[in-house]
């Protein structure tokens, strides 16, 4: 990327030459964390503090980190909303191990978050928020501020909450509104540490709030006078300099998992030349998908909000039966539900995609917090002999991907196809390089429009390649057929309850899917030398961790060999001579190893299990030395 | 919504210009499929006069869907030549609602029982009434579960003994039609299995409505709760019990010589007509007050006294379907047709240039 000339000389765009005056080091990558009360606004200014830096050229990954609950009592741990960001001037696979900067409003978030913090990591504390009253909500004893809790970090207090109110005083908001606007400061403050240009955030403040004046002034002034001690004060004696990353040429823009997921399912409508029709039941953390295409009206995207999981999945399976692209969006308590639905789509054999984004587990489990549990799940969850392709993303910008690659097996083999995201890779998000519109796949829907067996039409009489049956849409003169949940014949689809027959059709939609394999790329490897003794296999939002343990290893003087897997059903059809190819094969998941034994069963290969189910997307520093361990023997 | 050409209609399938229409008969709308029923049961005289009305309709097979669920009813559908899905248990108004809502062009059915609609479907089916989508919805009630071999139903009598109650249900059942009125159903209807006249008139009313036609149909299982209905629908006591609504008429029944009249406190009662005096007589108004339609529904516990049979009620409301496509075509209007490139250029993007 070519830098602006004030870069160079180590100050970010847009910023008053005043700030010179202070030392500037450069880094190469930092990983911030902002926490604070669920109704401080962390994740606007994390997600604020993201664009700023996705303009600049940084790469970057975050991590949202938020309570179920809207509000929890204000003041308290479980009320702890947190964002986490790592940006730097290398690319980067995750959103940090641990912070470098924890910024904290208020005494529970420093109590909540400071553990994860790096060693004599900095921490900058809204000093106004250390009273008695919150100090006891938050459980200390004594003030943390005080006591050496912070002894080791390198600690800012700052009165934010004064400060802002003062900056905004002129305005003659209440004391409670001036007070709202301190993540502005917040985000202001970090702004300057890190160089972050002013005006992407006032431009957005500007489209946000343009039309009341009062609250886009208060804002400003906050965010303004945020950026401005820090740059004044004695307190900041340096500020931060990380450089643009090397980046494939391209025009870029910043996309969560949820967004690129929702784009996705546009493009596939578009390039398949059929009718989105996204049915969903709210649920976290997949309304985010349902929020995201109800605003695409103009894209043709048809959305209703059912009245629960099983009426999403029967209305989008109707829409389906209809000739349009029938979507359903879900979370795991939502996909028990659509179970039978999935079952009945089946044997429909019809086109439709179910998309799961994953959170922990079981039942209500933590609906904020990311797993992956539920792959043996989209693979088996049935009753009977149900099987369906299941792709899963591994990185938000690859959601797009991932959408459209479901839609396109949905549509071409005449099945249901399971997505599986997670709550990570939703809320997450990362630079994307913008696709060609026209490079993107077409999708040829191929309505049968007349008799396929001389005179007459027969639904079950399929495709030799693919397997693939007629869609024949009601109103298509000629092609009338009842299809249902009972077991069909071969070719025409009358019911039957003949035994052979049963059997035949079982066999043929496995084998059908099984073809799948057909038309998915082979399994790639990652090896650099070629003569690594341990591959580390992967699915979905794992990736990032995967990459950047290995790369850690590797730069270590280690061989390791990494392959992950997008579609989980099939496996690309080398995955058998991939995982046997080496001695050791070790799966990290962010469940109890679903993988692992489906590798295992399906392969007989004893490959080992690292997995973590904490909530939170794996750590590269815990995979590293796991990956040591298992090298060591 | 499929780019497929097809007319914005109402529901009634006129896309097959120049199509044979005049020619439909029975024949049209009966498939290939032998139908398996238990002999004796009433969906043999409900079949044979849907399939005789459909043509009346003008509309071809090919632009006719119906839908169903599990349970004896659930059958239905194979034995239709239209375009058909036999779904699972409880879920065909979901099914129908993704149909009908993206294909205005078609003629929608959904058939279902006592137990598929009220029991494990009740949810889809009260709320498919209240967003009013266009199909129509035929409840084939036998108040009991046939095809699980007796079980009762949700509209089963209270002290129903049956094999799952061998001591007398202790549940208290629905009212199918005070439900449907309840969920806010724009047309409510009641009629049965062997009154082919009765029937064809309630299906024509119900055709005609757009939006959700619910219809009640009474109809003899003779196998697991056989004579259920016989006080209302066989001779001679069929004639004292039976309440023929009809719009704008004063409420008669028992040859004119009972009537419905409105009794103390306000209540809806059954009295002589010689025993009230000619105002305190009701006049149907189906289009009238909710309320109205709902004392009627509840004049009865049950068929085994004078019960109300016709079109409770019939009101316009906004259609499921057409707002959605609406909310479409404006968004479509005001922002002009979706760019796919530009979508995704959406935001902040930013620049990275070979050069480096």
């Amino acid at each position: 990327m070519s830098e602006p000339p004030d870069m160079l000389e180590g100050g970010p765009p847009g910023v008053p030459a005043t700030h010179m005056t202070k030392t500037v080091e450069e880094k190469e990558r930092v990983v911030i964390r902002f926490a604070g009360d669920s109704g401080d606004g962390m994740q606007l200014t994390g997600d604020r503090f993201t664009n700023a830096t996705a303009v600049l050229g940084n790469d970057l990954a975050t991590l949202p980190d938020f309570p179920a609950e809207i509000r929890a009592p204000a003041g308290t741990v479980h009320g702890v909303s947190a964002f986490q960001i790592q940006f730097s001037s290398r690319d980067i696979m995750t959103p940090g191990d641990h912070p470098n900067v924890l910024v904290a409003m208020n005494p529970a978030a420093l109590k909540a978050e400071l553990s994860s913090v790096e060693k004599g990591g900095t921490v900058i504390v809204n000093e106004d928020a250390f009273v008695q009253r919150n100090l006891d909500k938050a459980g200390f004893a004594t003030n943390p501020l005080e006591d050496g809790t912070l002894d080791g970090f390198q600690v800012y207090r700052v009165p934010m909450t004064s400060i802002t109110v003062r900056a905004v005083e002129q305005l003659g908001l209440t004391r409670k509104e001036a007070e709202r606007s301190k993540n502005m400061f917040a985000l202001g403050l970090v702004s300057w540490m890190y160089g972050r240009p002013m005006d992407v955030t006032i431009n957005w403040l500007q489209k946000k709030f343009g039309d009341k004046a009062q609250v886009f002034d208060a804002n400003v002034a906050a965010f303004k006078a945020g950026y401005n001690f820090g740059e004044t004060t004695e307190l900041f004696a340096t500020s931060y300099l990380v450089k643009a990353a090397p980046a494939t040429p391209g025009l870029y823009r910043n996309i969560s998992g949820a967004t690129a997921l929702a784009l996705g399912l546009v493009a596939a409508a578009e390039r398949s030349g059929m009718g989105l029709f996204y049915a969903s039941y709210p649920i976290t953390p997949a309304s985010e998908l349902l929020h995201e295409l109800s605003r695409l009206k103009n894209f043709g995207v048809m959305t209703l909000q059912a009245e629960d999981e099983i009426a999403a999945a029967g209305i989008a399976l109707g829409a389906a039966f209809a000739g349009e692209l029938g979507v359903t969006g879900t979370s795991g308590p939502g996909m028990d539900l659509k179970a039978e639905t999935l079952g009945l789509a089946v044997t429909l054999e019809l086109p439709m995609v179910i998309v799961d984004v994953q959170r922990a587990g079981p039942s209500t489990g933590m609906p904020t917090k990311t797993e992956a549990g539920d792959l043996l799940l989209a693979m088996y969850g049935r009753h009977g002999e149900s099987p369906m392709p299941i792709v899963a993303a591994k990185s938000p910008s690859h959601c797009f991907d991932t959408a459209i690659e479901a839609c396109r097996i949905a549509i071409t083999y005449r099945t249901p196809v399971i997505v599986l995201s997670d709550t990570y890779l939703a809320n997450s998000s990362e630079p994307w390089r913008l696709p060609d519109v026209d490079s993107l796949p077409a999708i040829d829907p191929k309505f049968a429009t007349g008799p396929n067996a001389g005179q007459e039409f027969l639904p079950y009489l399929r495709d030799p390649e693919t397997f693939a049956r007629p869609w024949a849409i009601p109103g298509t003169p000629g092609l009338r057929h009842r299809i249902g949940g009972l077991e069909k014949e071969d070719g025409t689809g009358d019911i039957s309850y003949d035994a052979e027959n049963h059997e035949r059709m079982t066999h043929i939609r496995a084998e059908k899917i099984e073809k799948i394999a057909d038309s998915i790329p082979p399994l790639e490897v990652d090896d650099p030398d070629g003569d690594a003794q341990l591959l580390v296999l992967g699915w979905g939002s794992s990736y990032g961790t995967i990459r950047a343990a290995a790369r850690r290893v590797r730069e270590a003087g280690h061989q390791v060999a990494t392959a992950h897997l997008t579609h989980l059903n099939p496996f690309p059809k080398n995955t058998g001579e991939v995982v046997r190819r080496y001695p050791s094969v070790l799966i990290p998941e962010m469940n109890m190893g679903q993988l692992a034994l489906l590798i295992r069963g399906r392969y007989l290969v004893d490959a080992r299990s690292f997995t973590k189910v904490q909530g939170l997307p794996l750590f590269i520093e815990d995979l590293e030395a796991e990956i040591v361990k298992v090298m060591d023997g | 919504m499929s780019d497929e050409p097809m007319s914005e209609g109402n529901g009634d399938g006129s896309a097959g210009a120049g199509a044979p229409v005049g020619t439909l008969s029975k024949k049209s709308f009966t498939s290939d499929q032998e139908v398996r029923w238990c002999p004796g049961c009433g969906d043999y005289a409900i079949l044979a006069t849907v399939q005789s009305f459909m043509p009346e309709l003008g509309i071809l097979p090919d632009d006719t869907v119906f839908v169903s669920g599990i349970g004896c009813s659930g059958r239905f559908t194979y034995y239709m030549d239209t375009y058909g899905v036999h779904g699972i248990h409880g879920r065909a108004p979901a099914i129908a609602t993704g149909i009908a809502t993206s294909r205005p062009d078609l003629s929608v059915w959904v058939v279902t029982g006592d137990g598929d609609g009220l029991s494990i479907g009740g949810n889809h089916l009260i709320h498919a009434l209240r967003r009013n989508v266009n199909f129509k919805i035929l409840l084939f009630n036998n108040q009991i579960y046939g095809l699980t071999k007796g079980q009762y139903s949700p509209t089963s009598e209270e002290g129903k003994v049956t094999k799952s109650t061998p001591f007398g249900s202790v549940d208290h059942p629905f009212n199918p039609i005070a439900l449907a009125l309840g969920a806010e159903a724009t047309f409510v209807a009641r009629t049965m299995d062997n009154d082919k006249q009765h029937l064809t008139s309630v299906l024509r009313q119900a055709a005609q409505h757009r939006g959700t036609a619910f219809v009640e149909i009474y109809q003899n299982c003779n196998v697991f709760n056989d004579g259920a209905f016989d006080l209302l629908r066989e001779k001679p006591q069929g004639v004292h019990n039976q309440i023929r609504l009809e719009h704008g008429k004063p409420i008669l029944f028992d040859e004119d010589t009972r009537c419905v009249a409105v009794g103390d406190n306000g209540r809806l009662v059954t009295a002589n007509v010689d025993a009230v005096s000619p105002d305190d007589i009701v006049v149907h108004d189906m289009h009238g007050r909710p309320s109205l339609a709902f004392a009627l529904a509840h004049l009865s516990h049950g068929p085994n006294e004078p019960t109300c049979i016709g079109v409770f009620r019939e009101v316009e409301r906004p259609v499921y379907g057409d707002a959605m496509r609406a909310q479409v075509e404006q968004a479509t209007e005001r922002l002009g047709r979706g760019d796919l490139g530009a979508l995704l250029r959406s935001g902040d993007t930013w620049t990275v240039s070979a050069s480096t």
